[in-house]
């Protein structure tokens, strides 16, 4: 892991984040995912945003 | 062993008319439901609800005025154990086409504007997987017959918020003794369900109740609780929520209805967020007074801090004045909770919270076959790298739509991200697919769902409605009437009557 937000506040697109790939995490599992990365990629390519804008719900309990 | 269940609100849309009415689609999957069910299902019984009393308020037992009335009842027949009779009243308390009653012991019904799926009871966390993943089987059979039926799809997506301000909820409900005082209960409790989001968090892309912050947090559910303690559960929702509806016997039970819990796709952490929050409330009844050290100073604003704090480093103040992180708290939990475990159920619990607490303490990442938002920010972390340049170092900015359509489709029953993950090898299963499969159409046999899906599944010509604690008979008798079977324990998983019924 990199440099991570001890105050427990929320994370800014400038500010460290804990997610920058990691070397130990991207090691294991790089194959698996990689297939899986690209298939997600390639379908957001597309929709995302029209996706995202559609997805309404109504509010629950 | 106790009994505990999970109620799960799904997100649901036609992906081909964005603005199709909701409740519509709902009562529509409920029929598909009761269609893919075939003869073995059953209306619900609204007759024993009460969903306004109060935990905090006193109600004469209802238990103790019906006994008298059953002495008096010439029909009422001891052998039989506990029935009362009913009138026949119109069909107009169920219209048929809002619930099914399942041969799994299970609820799937209309609620709100979402399906919802109330699972069997039952005891222990590892049987709470293997039902609550049965729900999604069911709910995705009940989909297909959907498209099937109606000539048009639907999705249904096992998430907690879309990102527009709508939260609909994943409750966890737990037998609990009534012996213990409720405020002792909601004190001692709240620290431990503001710092297990640490693994039972799905993980959500956007900070605010309507992601109006870029950025990324543990949980699906933290920017909804806005108290620490009350009866609402749609609008300024408590940690710990006071609906008093025991749906058992009221003068021995309570029914503790968690909410803030996300939706999870992850077994392990279901596995533990039924499974720990059952051994805590264990070292309640017990009334361990070690629990009172980590009482939380501000609990609520502490359920957002926990969620951002994806460094697993923030101090939260305690009430002694004290400081500690939500690991440290979740670390003196689990040595409290030792103490409390009664069988191999609990004991797997213990083991696998402390490893996941050691992961999560050590390096992150290890963890994420294991805890969902741990997996979730891994591959979001993964696609944003990839789309890194001279202009954005960092990859995607977290306001970028991939990244928030990424998050929904996790969710997405059948062939959303998280699946394709489990697919991929790189989930941890606790319930095999085989055992999952079979709790479709089979009640769990120690808890008195077994009654209920049983008799669903075997007579279902002579049930007229079911309920958590009724099974409503219709048959031919002499004296005319519905015969209400009271199921007033939970934990009681054979009726003499009804076994007699359904050995026949």
């Amino acid at each position: 892991m990199a440099q991570l937000n001890a105050q427990g506040q929320p994370y800014e697109d400038d500010a460290p984040e804990p997610e920058a790939p990691a070397p130990a995490a991207a090691t294991a599992s790089t194959d698996a995912l990689d297939d899986l990365l690209a298939e997600i990629d390639g379908s957001l390519q597309v929709n995302a945003e029209q996706f995202v804008r559609s997805f309404v719900q109504k509010g629950g309990q | 062993m106790r009994v505990a269940g999970i109620e799960t609100e799904y997100g649901i849309v036609d992906p081909d008319e964005p603005r199709a009415n909701p409740i519509l689609m709902s009562s529509r999957l409920v029929t598909a439901c009761r269609a893919w069910a075939g003869e073995a299902t059953s209306r619900w019984d609204y007759g024993g609800e009460d969903p306004l009393q109060d935990q905090r308020g006193f109600r004469r037992s209802r238990l103790g005025a019906s006994e008298d009335l059953l002495t008096d009842a010439a029909e009422f027949d001891a052998a039989e154990g506990r029935v009362t009779l009913r009138r026949r009243r119109g069909s107009w308390e169920d219209p048929a086409h809002l619930n099914a009653v399942l041969a799994n012991g299970a609820r799937f019904y209309v609620d709100h504007a979402h399906p919802e799926y109330s699972g069997p009871e039952v005891t222990g966390a590892h049987d709470a997987v293997v039902w609550d993943r049965a729900g999604d089987a069911i709910a995705l059979a009940a989909a297909a017959r959907y498209a099937e039926d109606e000539g048009s799809r639907v999705e249904l997506y096992k998430n907690n918020v879309d990102g527009k301000g709508a939260s609909y909820g994943t409750h966890e409900n737990f037998l609990v003794d009534r012996a213990v005082a409720f405020d002792d209960l909601a004190r001692r409790l709240t620290p431990h369900l503001v710092t297990r989001q640490v693994y039972t968090g799905a993980g959500r892309v956007g900070l605010g109740q309507f992601g109006e912050e870029p950025g990324f947090q543990m949980s699906q559910r933290a920017d909804y609780m806005e108290a620490e303690i009350g009866l609402e559960t749609t609008l300024r929702r408590p940690i710990v929520n006071t609906r008093d509806e025991p749906h058992a016997a009221r003068d021995r039970y309570r029914r503790l209805h968690v909410i803030i819990g996300d939706a999870n796709l992850f077994d392990v952490a279901t596995l533990l967020k039924i499974g720990t929050t059952s051994l805590v409330l264990s070292a309640i009844e017990a009334d361990d007074e070690r629990l009172d050290a980590l009482e939380l100073a501000t609990p609520v604003e502490d359920v957002q801090t926990v969620s951002r704090d994806l460094g697993l480093r923030a101090r939260l103040e305690l009430a002694s004045g004290e400081t500690a992180t939500a690991l440290e708290i979740q670390r003196a939990l689990l040595e409290i909770c030792r103490a409390y475990a009664t069988d191999a159920g609990d004991a797997a619990v213990l083991a696998r919270w402390e490893g996941v607490l050691e992961r999560l303490g050590s390096d992150l990442f290890s963890a994420a076959r294991e805890v969902e938002w741990v997996a979730k920010l891994q591959l979001l972390g993964r696609l944003r790298a990839r789309h890194a340049s001279e202009t954005h170092p960092s990859g995607l900015p977290w306001d970028d739509a991939r990244l928030a359509a990424m998050d929904l489709q996790w969710s997405r029953l059948g062939d959303g991200w998280a699946t394709r993950l489990a697919d991929a090898g790189q989930v941890e299963r606790i319930a095999s697919d085989e055992d999952v499969a079979a709790a479709t159409t089979r009640a769990p046999q120690d808890t008195r769902a077994r009654l209920r899906g049983g008799i669903v599944a075997a007579r279902p010509d002579l049930v007229d409605a079911a309920g958590w604690s009724t099974v409503v008979l219709d048959r031919e008798t002499d004296h005319g009437h519905l015969e209400v079977v009271h199921l007033d324990e939970p934990g009681a998983a054979r009726h003499p009557l009804l076994d007699a019924l359904m050995d026949g």
